[in-house]
């Protein structure tokens, strides 16, 4: 292919992180649990798309596998569980939240900043469709880490996780020729539908609470 | 037999095992099989220490994880064999029905499978994959009495977990990124022993960057303060066998993961130096930890918080590193596996007895079950560091090696042991003697278990045999 070429199919190949970075912010401002849903299966598919795009550069077909799973199980399957662990356990359909979302936005956008700032000099060497898909993807798990901390929802707290989730697929995935890579997602894929398995069987609605303390020691069976 | 067909016998009997656990019946039967099946694993283990396969590029076997994995079958077997008495009380109580008990033992032999392959493990994914799956099965089973409490830290022990494991892989895609360029794309460039031979080849920014991940995410899984807050409440509430095998064994490979990571560090030469990060996680955990003893109530969190603090001491003696900190790092390794799951099998058996693991209801018990009351005196003994026990020996190592070289880390550390040791003393105090009260069953459980442990330890204590020695000499010659 020529050279020019060459460059518009890299610049789709960071198109695709981008949009992930971006669906991240989505997933942290959703104050209702149907919406935060629906953005969490819009980012499964953003991230399908990229990890179908890598399988297409790298010439690499067991990726298609990967990004497969991606689509099917996290932007359909799981969605559906979710929706129904909030209907049949009667979650609170708002979000609660730890720190509001204004200060988790800009907290959020220092997190992008940092991990671009960190990633794009320590990786001058590698080849550059690697390069910003890994500061992407770090961004991505960092933005993840975070709604977790100030969500007080399981649910969402599952979300949450579910999206560093995907930011690591995406780093694995942008590793030219890294093995095992299909491995790994059925493995997190396991990981998952354990969670929301749990979650249903369990009727696990709410975080436990770390910050009330008296709370916490009766759960504990630490009473004085 | 030959060393390729021990490695797959270490990791097919296991896996076989459970399997065929899933589909049989009956306690009896099920619980030799475990033992049974724990047993043979040890062996085949044991004869890894002769005859060794040449590494692959999927398992390897080398002199570090042949210590830890002789180690990791060894309390396996102890503790399956403690595990069916313990499970048999636990049935006749009502605690645990015959459909769970299945489920238990399989996923007993899954754990033991899932930690084998860790350690063999010459794949950096592939034992990424292998501490998920012992993680895994180890949510499962602290959540097998399904109470609230049960749950609530079957639940928090997989978030924390799962945070962390999800770290770690980070920090080993950024590794494949630093070895891809060198060592050429495809499984050679996962392969820890190709990596480590052109360790000094690698870009050393890359390398830190996924140190960071690696310490975060794989310290998680060791239970380094501040990362610990899984590690009581999983300890505290699942079946006491599995508290038994997190503290001595699943904290241990993840550690075993860390280190081969530093050794990566260390041989680059360029990289930061992992040591100081490790030094002040493990100090940090082992002053926490210290304080944290005080204010326990029930009995198998007290000994999880000496967990941390114990894991905290090993920390920091492999960061500080050089062959004496290396060595004393390692025996102490060995010797709290040994000491800790002896305890918890008598704090198992003593919570059969009473009924309670509360702290408060355990009283008395050299008067009302002396063998077990002795037992525990003993076992609390070694763990708080007194001599003559075999962790005396190794503290003092670690102490000693650190006034060599950093007197004021020393001073942090022997004020944190001295504070671990009040709060051990204290409990002991109040959990042996004293007089009785509240139920007290007769103990059918068996406790060889428990003896045959402190044995070996109070033997490690005072006399190390020149083999052993000169062995862990040569493993801490390769930590570097």
């Amino acid at each position: 292919m020529d050279a020019a070429m060459d460059t518009t199919w890299l610049q789709i190949a960071h198109l695709f992180p981008g949009g992930m970075v971006l669906v991240s912010f989505l997933l942290m401002y959703q104050d209702r649990m149907s919406g935060l849903i629906n953005a969490f299966a819009v980012h499964a598919l953003v991230l399908a798309l990229a990890v179908a795009w890598q399988a297409f550069l790298q010439d690499a077909p067991h990726l298609y596998v990967t990004a497969l799973l991606a689509l099917v199980f996290k932007g359909i399957v799981i969605p559906v569980a979710l929706r129904r662990i909030v209907e049949h356990l009667d979650v609170h359909r708002g979000i609660e939240t730890v720190v509001s979302v204004g200060p988790t936005m800009l907290f959020g956008i220092g997190l992008v900043a940092l991990s671009i700032v960190v990633m794009l000099p320590v990786t001058v060497t590698t080849d550059p469709l690697a390069r910003e898909d890994l500061a992407f993807a770090l961004s991505v798990v960092l933005l993840g880490l975070l709604m977790m901390v100030v969500r007080r929802n399981a649910v969402s707290q599952v979300v949450g996780f579910m999206s560093v989730e995907n930011g690591l697929i995406l780093a694995a995935t942008g590793a030219k020729g890294m093995p095992l890579v299909v491995e790994i997602s059925v493995a997190f894929s396991v990981l998952i539908a354990f969670i929301v398995i749990g979650m249903f069987l369990f009727r696990i609605r709410e975080r436990f609470d770390t910050v009330d303390a008296q709370a916490l020691d009766g759960f504990r069976g630490e009473q004085p | 037999m030959s060393g390729a067909v021990a490695v797959v016998l270490v990791l097919a009997l296991p896996a076989a095992s459970a399997a065929l656990l899933v589909m049989l019946p009956g306690l009896k039967l099920t619980a030799r099989l475990n033992v049974g099946a724990s047993g043979l694993t040890l062996i085949a283990a044991a004869t890894l220490l002769v005859h060794r396969p040449p590494a692959g590029l999927f398992l390897h076997v080398d002199d570090l994880n042949v210590v830890f994995l002789l180690l990791n079958t060894f309390v396996g077997f102890s503790a399956a064999a403690f595990s069916a008495g313990y499970i048999a009380h636990e049935v006749e109580t009502g605690r645990l029905t015959a459909r769970h008990l299945r489920f238990y033992h399989a996923m007993y032999q899954t754990l033991m499978f899932g930690m084998n392959l860790a350690l063999l493990a010459n794949n950096l994914g592939l034992m990424w994959v292998a501490i998920e799956l012992a993680t895994l099965t180890t949510v499962v089973m602290v959540g097998i009495y399904r109470t609230p409490q049960a749950l609530e830290a079957a639940w928090k022990y997989f978030i924390l977990g799962s945070v962390g494991i999800a770290l770690a892989l980070f920090g080993t895609i950024v590794v494949y990124f630093a070895a891809q360029p060198v060592v050429g794309q495809g499984l050679p460039a996962m392969a820890w022993t190709v990596v480590m031979a052109s360790a000094q080849r690698l870009d050393p920014a890359l390398l830190n960057l996924a140190f960071v991940f690696l310490l975060l995410g794989y310290g998680t899984k060791v239970g380094l303060v501040p990362l610990h807050a899984w590690l009581p409440d999983a300890h505290a509430e699942g079946p006491t066998p599995i508290s038994a095998v997190l503290s001595g064994l699943l904290l241990n490979v993840a550690l075993y993961a860390l280190l081969r990571f530093k050794m990566l560090l260390a041989a680059n030469g360029q990289a930061l130096a992992p040591g100081p990060l490790m030094v002040m996680l493990g100090l940090l955990s082992l002053v926490v930890a210290a304080f944290m003893l005080y204010r326990r109530r029930d009995a198998k969190r007290l000994f999880a918080y000496s967990s941390i603090e114990h894991m905290g001491i090993i920390t920091f003696a492999f960061g500080m590193g050089g062959p004496l900190a290396n060595f004393a790092g390692l025996f102490h390794m060995a010797m709290h596996s040994l000491t800790k799951s002896a305890i918890f099998y008598g704090v198992g058996l003593a919570a059969q007895a009473k009924g309670s693991q509360r702290l408060e209801d355990i009283r008395g018990l050299t008067e009302s079950h002396p063998a077990l009351g002795w037992g525990l005196v003993l076992g609390v003994a070694a763990i708080a560091g007194l001599p003559p026990m075999g962790i005396f020996m190794s503290e003092f190592l670690v102490v000693s090696s650190t006034f060599a070289r950093a007197p004021w880390l020393a001073l942090v550390l022997v004020a944190g042991l001295l504070v671990a040791l009040g709060a051990l003393v204290l409990r002991l105090h109040g959990m042996a003697f004293g007089a009785p009260h509240g139920p007290s069953e007769r103990i059918t459980a068996s406790h060889v278990p428990m003896f045959a442990h402190l044995a070996l330890v109070l033997f490690a204590g005072i006399h190390l045999p020149g083999a052993v020695v000169e062995w862990f000499r040569h493993v801490a010659a390769l930590l570097g």
